[in-house]
């Protein structure tokens, strides 16, 4: 007799569960309570329990940046973030960026003009992570901050693009940074 | 309408729900009262199942149902596969029908690979399901692996199959034996060269998933799946798995998140989750995890090829002959075992004309994941192959690369040309894009760049590689010859309102080629309409018409002209009808930009949209013409198409640590004429990358007990934004004359020479070194070792 194998869910077993007994989340302005357990991620209570499907999930490991959400305006990893660690805090999707009226946040038009995406499974991440990254660089550098296509290379390989979508996507990024301070 | 809309860069329709995060892809559907299945996967590479236990985990929450292969004995055929190399003896497990089976859907008496299927858990939630999975108890017995196609086929050997000895699936050739031995023997030249194309992963950023629903008063399932050939999964799941009628089944494939030939295949979750469907009276999921699709999902490439090219002295190559050991994993994946042998074989010559050339393949099973198609398949195992030995040729003889390129292409005026191997290559000056590519790179200033490189303590190479790439499968009798058991035409439907808006339906499904936008521009074209009035439905088998699916570049090529010949039918019926009520004879009207019209009667002219409500009242039509615009039409094209084109890598490779940067990048295709240039350059880009992956860092390695060791995207490196530069690029279009848009395959084209043209590139800047050939992927260890190899036997040997 061998070892169980692990499956390809990895989560922890069943046994060191709490009983479920739900969390209140903060998500794009609104407050949800959910019935999810200390093990349920950021990703998982979205996708699963809110139906907020926006969000992907490409390896659930840190490992593609599909999953890529903003916690306190910060781009995190959500299939590596925890929901019972950030009831307090204010988590935004692709969702909660994009405008309700039918237009396009900025850096979505900036994607849409340069073309920068291809299937569409890692573009919610790309939008996520451009969007936090201009914002680092505006707080780190000042508003007329601007960034070589090298360094915004750098700065967005946390994101996979399996269809190479990237020659247009570092395109996009520089187009919105670059529109930014209302210069466009 | 004036301007163009055939050939105008039109921004994808679908992009803006896309940016949304709006566009559902098959995990994000959730149908109510889902239940979800998880997979107990083989941990073992190769080992008997003495027993499955599964009493504490039916006994875990939420467990609703657990199956094992036992368990779907007299419910499910065995998955088949579709593609048996023609013209040779050819050995496959059995599957009912009499066609080669592709293994069962879960394991029975024996795993073959670490990751296959051997129970399924359907429980109230996802976790519960992954838990009770981890609860199952089998009982293997651990029997030795085999990992390579060397290791197979020796004596001895542990035996897959028993309907397979030897684990040798076939042994195919093609091309002259005898003048290739002969061409050998008396050549003055000949230079040998030993690679092997290692194991990739697709990895689409979608994982895979499936979603079965089943209608018990109607007794009808339905599939949402990542697939990218729904009607042809419908045929085959429901006549060859499920054994169901055809009728019986709707499959539909919901947006997909990239495939890259991964999800033309059939997998075990598709009949599972109809199956358990049906059983539980629930709608079922099942999402892969990146793990599972590693360890599952086809892979690609892997082939040890012993090749020789010879020629003259004065750069004139003779005689080309290749053996290859393919290693198609466990089972032969639904057209794995085609993929090895005929479009990698017959591909070989590439844009060269060779007098004699042979291949032969060794296409044998070892207990690795099925092997299946990477993107440019086949086509671009073949293109390495013979651009790294032309490459060697070139430096035996001591003559520029390009050089010898030239010497030997195929010229314009040789076209319609018989590659020798099976492909009539159809249209394209190959020379012209080489010397377009060498212009742009600025070749002849080579040896500058090379110079000023080094005194930053880089080593500067260049590196070229043209292909020719088999494109737009089809047509149907053709393949029939290559044993591929289909149809390969295509279809499309044309609906007119009565208010002059359109809905075209395709028989092809997308996996982010935008075909809702450029699908749409062939109609808006031939009908004169605005572009945002044509609809584009697809991949929904009860509402599209039939067809056989995206593979081999063959969506736009294949698909395309079936739109173009309805839009035609469509405009001529109006025409027809036009002449009627105008009381002329139909040869006085024409169609044109939007209108039907007399031409000198100003009179006699009416609109697209007259013409539609025409029609769609048919108070006042020729006689036996039917009322309303609805019109399907099927397309089966002439022959393959050939793309073609010339590729230049530059790279810099660092003197102290054998770190390569792909510094320039530069490429021309001829992909014929092009329906939407920015949806092509997309392709063109993304298909580059995918190749500068594989050259670069892709490869899927396997312990002796068959894990794969590269399970995830830490392990199996894939590229990110840092690792390539913006692309220089260019265009020719030539025509194909076998399709009337007389387009050609764009979707993996160029992907066909990238990993030639980077590691040619890298062995340029490594000559001095003494290095001749590195394998893929050349990572900074791998070139550092060749770079220190090389200089310690040359020191050892001064
Ligand atoms: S899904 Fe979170 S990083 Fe891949
Ligand atoms: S657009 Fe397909 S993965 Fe980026």
């Amino acid at each position: 007799m061998t070892d169980p194998i692990p499956t390809s869910v990895d989560q922890k077993p069943v046994a060191t569960q709490r009983p479920p007994s739900g969390m209140s989340l903060h998500f794009n302005g609104v407050r949800h309570m959910i019935p999810v357990d200390a093990r349920t991620t950021v990703l998982d209570a979205l996708r699963e329990h809110l139906q907020l499907t926006g969000t992907k999930k490409g390896c659930d490991h840190g490992q593609c940046g599909a999953c890529t959400v903003h916690i306190n305006g910060r781009r995190v990893l959500a299939c590596l973030s925890l929901a019972v660690a950030h009831t307090d805090d204010d988590i935004r999707t692709i969702e909660g960026v994009t405008p309700s009226d039918g237009a396009l946040h900025p850096v979505q038009e900036a994607f849409l003009a340069c073309d920068a995406l291809q299937c569409g499974f890692c573009t919610p991440g790309q939008i996520m992570s451009a969007i936090a990254l201009l914002d680092e660089i505006k707080t780190e550098q000042g508003p007329a901050a601007r960034l070589s296509s090298d360094e915004i290379r750098e700065r967005m390989s946390g994101n996979i693009c399996r269809c190479g979508a990237y020659p247009n996507i570092v395109a996009a990024v520089t187009r919105a940074m670059a529109g930014q301070d209302g210069a466009r | 309408m004036s301007e163009r809309v055939f050939g105008a860069g039109l921004k994808p329709r679908e992009d803006p729900a896309l940016l949304r995060g709006e566009r559902q892809y098959t995990a994000d559907i959730a149908l109510p009262g889902t239940v979800h299945m998880e997979f107990l996967r083989s941990e073992h590479g190769h080992a008997t199942i003495r027993g499955i236990d599964v009493t504490e985990a039916q006994a875990m929450p939420g467990v609703l149902r657990i199956v094992t292969g036992a368990d779907l004995e007299g419910h499910l055929m065995p998955l088949p596969c579709i593609w048996v190399p023609g013209g040779v003896e050819s050995h496959f497990p059995p599957h009912p029908y009499g066609l080669p089976g592709a293994g069962t859907a879960l394991a029975t008496g024996r795993v073959r690979f670490i990751g296959e299927p051997v129970a399924a858990v359907v429980a109230e939630t996802r976790a519960q399901a992954a838990d009770a999975a981890r609860a199952i108890r089998v009982d293997y017995e651990v029997l030795p692996a085999v990992i390579t196609p060397e290791q197979a086929l020796a004596d001895g050997a542990p035996q897959l199959h028993d309907a397979v000895p030897g684990n040798l699936n076939a042994r195919w050739t093609c091309g002259d034996a005898d003048g290739t031995e002969a061409a050998l023997a008396e050549a003055e030249v000949v230079v040998k060269l030993d690679l092997h194309n290692r194991r990739t992963i697709n990895s689409p950023l979608e994982p895979r998933a499936a979603v079965g629903d089943y209608d018990p008063l109607t007794g009808e399932y339905t599939l949402y799946a990542t697939t990218q050939s729904p009607h042809n999964h419908r045929f085959l799941l429901s006549a060859l798995v499920l054994g169901i009628p055809f009728n019986k089944l709707r499959v539909v494939a919901p947006e997909i998140g990239g495939s890259f030939g991964t999800k033309g295949y059939l997998y075990p979750d598709m009949p599972l989750v109809l199956f358990l469907a049906k059983e539980l009276g629930r709608p079922v999921k099942w999402q892969d995890s990146r793990e599972g699709l590693m360890c599952s999902t086809v892979q690609g490439r892997d082939h040890r090829q012993y090749a020789s090219i010879a020629g003259t002295r004065d750069g004139k190559i003779t005689a080309l002959k290749c053996t290859s050991y393919a290693n198609l994993g466990a089972y032969p994946s639904t057209i794995g075992p085609g993929v090895a042998t005929a479009l990698m074989g017959r591909s070989i010559t590439g844009t060269y004309d060779i007098e004699h050339a042979f291949c032969e393949v060794f296409a044998t099973f070892t207990n690795t994941v099925p092997l299946g198609a990477q993107r440019g398949s086949g086509r671009a195992e073949a293109t390495f192959l013979i651009e790294r030995l032309v490459d060697r040729f070139a430096a035996t003889i001591g003559m520029d690369p390009a050089e010898v390129r030239r010497r030997n292409m195929v010229r314009p005026e040789q076209q319609p040309f018989d590659n020798r191997m099976g492909w009539l290559y159809d249209s394209g000056d190959y020379g012209a894009a080489l010397e377009r590519a060498l212009e742009m790179a600025g070749y002849a200033d080579r040896e500058a760049a090379k110079r000023a490189a080094r005194a930053r303590g880089k080593l500067l190479g260049v590196g070229i590689s043209t292909f020719v790439a088999v494109c737009g499968v089809g047509p149907s009798p053709r393949i029939a010859k290559e044993g591929m058991l289909g149809g390969s035409w295509e279809s499309a439907n044309i609906r007119v309102h009565p208010t002059g808006e359109v809905t075209l339906t395709i028989g092809v499904t997308g996996t982010g080629q935008s075909h809702e936008t450029t699908f749409a521009q062939i109609v808006a074209q031939e009908f004169g309409v605005a572009v945002d009035s044509v609809q584009v439905l697809h991949s929904d088998t009860t509402k599209a018409p039939y067809g056989q699916g995206t593979y081999g570049s063959r969506s736009y090529s294949v698909g395309g002209p079936a739109v173009q010949i309805a839009a035609r039918q469509v405009t001529d019926k109006m025409r027809l009808a036009a002449a009627h009520m105008f009381g002329v004879d139909d040869s006085a009207v024409v169609f044109r930009d939007g209108s039907v019209l007399v031409e000198g009667d100003p009179e006699k002219t009416k609109t697209f949209q007259d013409m539609a409500m025409a029609l769609w009242y048919g108070w006042d039509l020729p006689p036996g013409m039917e009322p309303a615009i609805d019109v399907t039409t099927t397309f089966d094209p002439a022959d393959f198409n050939y793309p073609y084109g010339a590729h230049i890598a530059v790279v810099e490779v660092d003197e102290v640590t054998g770190d390569v940067e792909l510094v320039r990048y530069i490429a021309v295709n001829d992909v014929g004429p092009v329906g939407n240039p920015l949806v092509v350059d997309g392709q063109i880009e993304g298909s580059i990358v995918h190749g500068v992956g594989q050259a670069l860092m892709e490869v899927a390695q396997y312990d002796q007990t068959g894990a794969l060791l590269t399970a995830n995207l830490d392990r199996y490196a894939i590229p990110r934004a840092a690792d390539v530069p913006f692309f220089e690029l260019d265009r020719m279009e030539t025509p194909t004359p076998h399709n009337p848009l007389g387009a050609k395959g764009a979707g993996e084209a160029a992907t066909v020479p990238t990993a030639a043209a980077v590691t040619n590139a890298v062995c340029d800047a490594l000559a001095e070194f003494g290095v001749q050939h590195i394998d893929m992927p050349l990572t900074a260890e791998t070139v550092w070792r060749a770079m220190n190899a090389a200089t310690t036997s040359r020191s050892e040997a001064q």
